[in-house]
């Protein structure tokens, strides 16, 4: 688990460096204000100049952010912001490049660009912003809505079996993947520097609330008197443990179970690995209140060589190879001959 | 085939046979899409092009890799003209066919004229094959082709006879037979063997014994024309008088690459194509993938819209950013173009046109993309459209479109064709250093930065790399205040937007040359024409204007905007006809803008125009006051 250092920079950077003077028009009471919070104070805290982040979104409520973060920005088009980061990525690798997505723009329309960004392992900073709603068209279910869900759309149930992004996200090939929620300000903020840390594509989701058409959906998950029982905080080489150190998950036959640690003893208490193996982070990924408490935290961090500085490499090794290619050479190969005057 | 009357015929041959000369020849080669094909016309163009004919070759083959031995599905052809005298098409009728096989044979009859010459595999010739493609098994000798000179030699008989006593497989020596009938071609029109010779020790460098079966089989070949009497006399084509230079063989889509990777060094800054394969664009990505030594990064996309989505990502970043297509892939690439027409950024698309619409005829050529390429976005979405007019012209096309993005930030349309994509011309080598001057200024002057700050001149906002200190800037598709680069939803800046970006396109058609034309400046008939047709127009001119006829001929290399002397020609004739390979886009064009009666002279068979076609229909026009009835 060896995260690459972002090189050290001597620039001091604030959070009022990374606002923006246009007023942020989101609804009074949407999650992510405080996503924004968290990003703001993360930045200057990475040791890299403003010029060297960019944040790069789609469609959507959530892709709105660029335009408040102080950085290069770019509002593309809906469900291809994966596909445009991907081409700044690989013309500028020096560069830190967040995608800000949502359940609707980085799960439906733009699915195909999530998932062959994370099986390329691009270092992209993904962040998928999900509120189980179409918030912007004012309503609609989308590709995370619960089964049955009754919408504008879905006026007698919803009849759409929901994607879990992360299972989507580790089916994906993703190295990193991570779930964290708007409510729980600073695991978010360890969570999201965990993935600016992280030399790959780090796919997060986030759990935010949209107060207006979805208020409440993850009220289990943050409400103080519920969440103790129905979260479960997971860190590397810590036990599976919530509900205040009593309850804990083991394994058996190959299902999680939730047992109480006194009856078992912490020994039997299953110890989290984010290099585990793939079978079991899906398992985690995929506990949900009220069965079982959901996941938050970092399910899998695993390196490998990143598509951006492989095809870098690519170039470099040709160059050195065979010295930087002469236009003049180029035009004058293949197949010539000379004509006589 | 057309003799050369100035020169004698039947210099005596040096095995004491006659030797015609002729100012022209086309030759089709056509077999099984296993059969090498291809490769045949490829050597034998190689050539050619080395003994100073000019030529034009025509590639042919089927959509699918592998069509069912025998059948007319899996015909795949090459075609090739050369002469002596300027050469721009791969000729109307073949005068030469090589049929490797029965539905070879078939498959092309009908392009055939009287006396034209067929050279066929006997060898294949038997019922069962002939029976697959609905032929009478006597067909080579019950006199169904007494029209033509018919040369039945057995190819796989022959090539085996070649091989005896090597270790090859039967089949690994039946796959040579394809280089028997390059060598007797070679044999026929007097090629030397030389340079095909040089080609298979190349390409077998690592097995010796294919090199040395290929070249056996090839001289067996060129043998068995010298030795059999039934080749009574053998032709000469003389060289061709082009300029003096270093030329190479070019096909578009080479062409289109080059001109890339050309225009990235010119402008001092590195190249990203991003790209998803499609027929028959995917060329220019399998060449551009090649050029990493020249700093080209490309990125095979997971489908067409984040092609051109990772090329706008480059764009951003200060790149030279393209994105290689064909007409169904352009579709896709709708709304993202509109995003870089809205984000004021350099892009240039490239669609290779094919037959449409829909999945259409994938490998053949057609000229219907252009109404899409002008105004396939949703909104107002103007951008600049230029097309290629032959395979070498890719070249500056690509150079061009390069120069127009980054100098007006903007994306710009490339239209090149199926035709000129695979067709291959011999290309006079240009020096780099006649190349254009493309450097492009990025701005990092932090003072006064605005991101929609513009030049008074072209327009254009200034071009920010990404990374640059001091300029962060957010851009995106919702509309901008003008200057400042904020989204606004102010009606007036909206409205005032829109007439600038127009404004901007606009603007180009000051920095353009005229469009090119053949003949007067006044007559009778002015033919129009834009991108892949060039070739076949003008030679149709050049007839019509020898036999007296006041024929002009206009030909556009950019479309939007149109060249400043379009106006003044199409209101300086009787007749305007706008020849294209669709239902008459350009046409269509002209008359929107111009206010001119133009028709249209319109094939969309998805094959390129015959001259002769072209010239039989605007003969009657000039012989019909009706003109209406025969267009």
């Amino acid at each position: 688990m060896t995260a690459v250092t972002v090189a050290p920079n001597p620039v001091k950077l604030t959070r009022s460096d990374f606002k923006t003077e246009q007023e942020v028009r989101w609804c009074p009471g949407c999650g992510d204000y405080a996503i924004l919070a968290q990003f703001q104070k993360l930045f200057p805290t990475l040791g890299l100049p403003r010029e060297q982040f960019a944040v790069i979104s789609g469609i959507g409520c959530s892709s709105r952010f660029p335009y408040y973060m102080n950085t290069y920005g770019f509002h593309t088009i809906h469900g291809r912001a994966p596909a445009v980061a991907t081409g700044l990525k690989i013309m500028h690798p020096e560069m830190q490049v967040w995608v800000i997505t949502g359940d609707g723009d980085g799960l439906s329309i733009g699915g195909n660009h999530l998932i062959h960004a994370l099986r390329r392992n691009i270092d992209l900073k993904i962040v998928l912003f999900n509120n189980q709603i179409y918030g912007l068209t004012k309503g609609q279910y989308s590709p995370t809505s619960e089964f049955g869900k009754r919408t504008k759309s879905s006026p007698f149930g919803s009849v759409d079996t929901p994607f879990q992004p992360l299972s989507v996200a580790l089916g994906a090939e993703g190295g990193f993947v991570a779930r964290a929620a708007d409510r729980e300000q600073k695991h978010l903020g360890e969570v999201l520097d965990a993935a600016a840390h992280f030399k790959g594509a780090a796919f997060t989701e986030i759990y935010q609330n949209c107060p207006i058409f979805n208020d409440g959906a993850f009220a289990p998950l943050t409400e103080k008197g519920q969440k103790e029982a129905n979260v479960i905080f997971v860190e590397h080489g810590k036990p599976l443990l919530f509900n205040g150190g009593t309850q804990g998950i083991i394994f058996e036959d190959f299902r999680p179970k939730i047992v109480n640690v006194e009856e078992v003893g912490i020994d039997k208490i299953c110890v989290h690995r984010e290099d585990g193996p793939l079978g079991y982070h899906l398992a985690l990924a995929r506990m949900h209140a009220p069965e079982f408490p959901t996941a938050l935290g970092i399910i899998r961090r695993v390196e490998r060589p990143s598509y951006d500085e492989m095809v870098n490499a690519q170039v470099q090794t040709e160059i050195e190879k065979k010295g930087r290619g002469d236009l003049h050479d180029l035009l004058n190969s293949g197949h010539m001959w000379t004509v006589g005057a | 085939m057309s003799t050369d009357t100035s020169s004698p015929l039947g210099d005596p041959g040096s095995n004491g046979r006659s030797v015609e000369s002729l100012e022209t020849v086309a030759i089709r080669f056509a077999g099984d899409s296993g059969d090498g094909m291809q490769l045949t016309g490829t050597q034998f163009t190689s050539t050619t092009a080395i003994v100073g004919n000019d030529l034009a070759t025509l590639p042919d083959y089927p959509a699918e890799i592998r069509a069912p031995a025998g059948t007319l599905a899996g015909v795949s052809g090459f075609q090739v003209q050369f002469g002596s005298s300027d050469i721009y098409t791969p000729g109307d009728r073949p005068d030469v066919l090589v049929a490797m096989n029965p539905a070879a044979l078939k498959a092309n009859l009908k392009d055939l004229e009287p006396g034209a010459m067929i050279f066929v595999n006997s060898d294949a010739f038997d019922a069962r094959s002939c029976e697959k493609v609905d032929l009478p098994p006597t067909v080579l000798g019950d006199g169904t082709l007494d029209a033509f000179r018919v040369f039945e030699v057995q190819f796989t008989t022959l090539t085996r006879g070649a091989l005896e006593g090597s270790d090859l497989t039967t089949r690994e020596k039946d796959r040579c037979k394809n280089f028997l009938a390059l060598g007797l071609m070679y044999y026929c029109f007097s090629r030397p063997l030389e340079h095909t010779e040089k080609w298979l020790d190349q390409k077998f460098a690592k097995k010796p014994d294919m090199a040395e079966a290929n070249k056996l089989v090839l001289r067996a070949g060129f043998n068995y024309g010298v030795t059999t009497e039934a080749f009574a006399v053998s032709y000469k084509v003389p060289p061709a008088s082009i300029a003096p230079g270093v030329y190479r063989q070019v096909t578009g889509n080479t062409a289109t690459a080059m001109g890339f990777v050309a225009a990235a060094q010119l402008a001092k800054s590195d190249l990203f194509l991003g790209s998803y394969p499609i027929t028959p664009a995917s060329d220019i990505l399998h060449e551009l993938s090649k050029y990493k030594r020249f700093g080209v990064r490309t990125f095979q996309a997971e489908d067409e819209i984040a092609a051109v989505a990772s090329a706008i990502g480059a764009a951003f970043g200060g790149n030279i950013a393209i994105t290689t297509t064909s007409g169904p892939g352009l579709a896709l690439k709708g709304e993202a173009i509109g995003l870089a027409i809205m984000t004021e950024l350099p892009l240039v698309i490239v669609d290779v046109q094919r037959g449409g619409p829909s999945t259409g005829l994938p490998t053949k050529t057609e000229q219907s993309d252009l109404l899409q390429a002008m105004y396939g976005r949703n909104g107002e979405a103007p951008m600049p459209v230029i097309a290629a007019a032959t395979p070498a012209d890719c070249f500056d096309m690509a150079i061009e479109a390069v120069r127009i993005a980054t100098k007006y930030m903007t994306p710009v349309m490339l239209l090149t064709d199926g035709y000129i994509a695979n067709g291959a011309e011999p290309w006079k080598v240009p020096d780099v250093a006649s190349l254009p001057d493309l450097t492009v200024h990025f701005r990092t002057e932090v003072e006064g930065f605005q991101s929609y700050d513009r030049n008074p001149v072209t327009l254009a906002r200034p071009w920010v790399r990404a990374g640059t200190p001091g300029l962060e800037h957010r851009i995106g598709g919702l509309e901008k205040a003008d200057g400042s680069g904020t989204v606004s939803y102010d009606p007036d800046n909206h409205e005032h937007m829109n007439r600038i970006r127009a404004e901007k396109v606009a603007r180009i058609a000051a920095d353009i040359p005229d469009a090119e034309v053949i003949g007067d400046d006044h007559g009778d008939v002015l033919i129009v024409g834009w991108g892949g047709t060039y070739g076949a127009l003008r030679a149709a001119t050049a007839l019509l204007r020898r036999k007296g006829h006041k024929v002009s001929f206009m030909h556009l290399r950019h479309i939007n905007p149109m060249p400043g002397n379009v106006e003044r020609m199409l209101k300086s004739f009787r007749t305007v006809i706008a020849a294209e390979l669709n239902l008459g886009q350009l046409r269509h064009l002209l008359r929107e803008r111009y206010l001119v009666d133009v028709k249209g002279l319109n094939k969309i068979q998805g094959q390129p125009f015959k001259i002769s076609e072209i010239v039989k229909k605007i003969e009657a026009v000039l012989e019909t006051p009706s003109q209406e009835a025969v267009l």
